[in-house]
């Protein structure tokens, strides 16, 4: 019951609104721009609405091979997170229900992993990808992207296997399953929520990485979505136009995800750091 | 027979003579054998990595030699390595003192179970779909000193060159920088709020708290682990943090943006001086480790020992 209205947020309220238009303004900016004419670009007003808009942007940078570049995205993110996942739901589960001392050593050495700043390695990691012939491989993209999941993945997920009842794990030992049926038939049904967090968390992270290809690969069919941006950049330097076009089509993958399910997006971004 | 069922039978079955308890203690260690393997071999190893190829000189094509201490004296007295630890300390700094109150106050005002809230967390969240890459370079043309947002609200002061300025290119970073990811601390702040008892803001009410009273004596201090948490994140993000800047100013104009991570890629891949850039690396690290190390010990119980309490 409440016996007085709250009086409103004032400072929230300002500070809100100011931030939100600093938000929407740049994202109003792109859609805008990736829809003028080229030519309209240098002298119209840049937040005008375009008076005849038009898809010559998008048609640009579609027939500029794109579409590969979105394979090459594709590819390496559902690689990445499908190892990553497998991996690591089956580390979680060892950590939390094999009690030896070397499996809690383990966890803490996953543990540590998470503070390890990506960037400090890559001098080390490019002398492994040369050293394994990888360079400009999609592989020298998809195997440092799982190791450096992993940590993070584990910890998720050894959240939610604590969660479930052991009780359940005792009986059916008693009956025979074996450790593998039981992580496919007992671990994997009740951590589905956490799998799909831990999988967003991932994916967001691989699709939207730039440093790992940029050092890591070299040739136009190897190139990913964010590194392709910089290079239309560089290709398209007086077309502003395409180039936002690119950066817009670069995020309707997300969007789409974003609109479906922007609960688990949420989730998933802030997996491991909110609990 | 449902899971239920089976919770109860073992119970009421075993005679603890009749049936032996089982052998198996649970899964074989075998099992996180593949994470761990990838986990050593592309993370563990690199780190020693990076501290060994320090002491080398390697051009990233042929083998590294050993070098002794020859980077290390040679990159800690270098100006521009020492200019860009300067601006690293400034850049973290200023996008701690940015980001931490604004995304603490937007955190709490979305917390409120208002539907305008609701939809107002769906726009604040958009930024978080962007890329790196997507983000500097929409910034890059929004702030064209000639065809830019400066022209178009007919603003002179918003009209500047602010990218090519070296005085005005790190500040622009800090904000573009802030525009990126405080929607994700927002979002750390709102989950954060919104599990702070509603009793506790009632109980002052009827006291006669103001609203000023209850942000600071309830909701400040029941965010002190969030405020830990995600000030640890912002931290180490802004002294690692490399693609944006990348994108929009490369380190320049001249050093100006010239950062440590910045640093580390020039030296290495740029100059082609990877023992160099490898040191930068070194420090980087240290410094990322002793700052979460140092936060965490700041918040009281160390999120790493509650993980491990469970267990």
């Amino acid at each position: 019951m409440r016996t007085r209205t709250q009086r409103p947020n004032l400072v929230g309220g300002l500070v809100g609104t100011f931030w939100l238009a600093v938000t929407l303004v740049p994202i109003y900016y792109i859609v805008v721009t990736s829809l003028r004419p080229r030519a309209d670009y240098f002298t119209s007003n840049p937040l005008s609405i375009p008076t005849e808009p038009t898809l010559t942007a998008y048609r640009e940078v579609l027939a500029a091979d794109f579409t590969k570049y979105l394979v090459n995205s594709v590819l390496v993110t559902v690689a990445t997170v499908a190892v990553t996942v497998t991996l690591s739901l089956m580390a979680a589960y060892v950590i939390v229900h094999n009690r030896s001392a070397l499996s809690r050593r383990a966890f803490e050495v996953l543990l540590l992993g998470i503070a390890i700043p990506i960037q400090a390695t890559i001098v080390p990691v490019y002398y492994l990808i040369v050293r394994l012939g990888l360079y400009d491989t999609l592989w020298a993209l998809i195997l440092p992207s799982i190791a450096f999941a992993i940590p993070i993945s584990v910890l998720i997920l050894v959240n939610f296997v604590r969660d479930i009842p052991r009780e359940l794990f005792e009986s059916m030992r008693l009956d025979g399953v074996s450790e593998w049926s039981l992580l496919w038939r007992l671990v994997t049904p009740m951590t589905v929520p956490a799998i799909i967090t831990v999988a967003i968390y991932d994916a967001l992270n691989v699709w939207n990485a730039f440093l790992f290809p940029l050092i890591l690969t070299q040739s136009a069919d190897k190139r990913v979505l964010p590194l392709s941006l910089w290079t239309f950049q560089g290709s398209f330097t007086v077309n502003v136009p395409a180039i936002l076009a690119a950066v817009v089509l670069s995020v309707i993958p997300l969007l789409v995800v974003y609109a479906i399910g922007r609960r688990f997006l949420v989730s998933g971004l802030t997996a491991g750091f909110s609990k | 027979m449902t899971v239920a069922d089976r919770v109860r039978e073992p119970r009421q079955s075993t005679s603890p003579p009749a049936r032996p308890r089982p052998r198996r203690l649970g899964p074989s260690l075998w099992m996180s054998a593949p994470a761990m393997g990838f986990f050593a071999f592309f993370a563990v190893v690199p780190l020693a990595g990076v501290v060994i190829l320090s002491f080398t000189t390697w051009d990233g094509l042929g083998t590294p030699e050993w070098a002794g201490t020859a980077n290390w004296t040679s990159v800690l007295s270098d100006p521009v390595t020492q200019h860009a630890i300067t601006l690293s300390v400034i850049l973290t700094v200023a996008s701690w003192l940015v980001q931490c109150p604004t995304s603490l106050l937007l955190g709490v005002f979305m917390a409120g179970r208002q539907r305008y809230r609701a939809v107002y967390s769906v726009l604040l969240f958009l930024p978080l779909l962007f890329s790196a890459a997507a983000v500097g370079i929409a910034y890059k043309s929004l702030l064209d000193p000639n065809f830019g947002l400066g022209t178009a609200l007919g603003i002179d002061s918003l009209n500047q060159d602010w990218l090519g300025d070296p005085s005005l290119s790190m500040p622009m970073l800090v904000f573009v920088i802030a525009w990126c990811f405080i929607p994700f601390h927002s979002l750390l702040y709102q989950a954060a709020a919104r599990q702070i008892p509603r009793s506790m803001y009632e109980a002052a009410t009827i006291d006669g708290a103001g609203r000023m009273t209850t942000f600071f004596h309830i909701t400040l201090p029941q965010l002190k682990n969030t405020i830990v948490t995600s000030s640890t994140l912002m931290i180490v993000g802004s002294l690692t943090y490399f693609d944006l800047i990348f994108v929009m100013t490369n380190g320049g104009p001249g050093n100006a943006t010239r950062v440590m991570p910045l640093d580390m890629y020039l030296r290495g891949f740029r100059s082609y001086d990877m023992g160099g850039a490898a040191v930068v690396g070194v420090l980087l690290v240290v410094v990322g480790l002793a700052v979460s190390y140092l936060l965490n010990r700041l918040g009281g119980s160390s999120r790493m020992d509650s993980q491990m309490e469970g267990l």
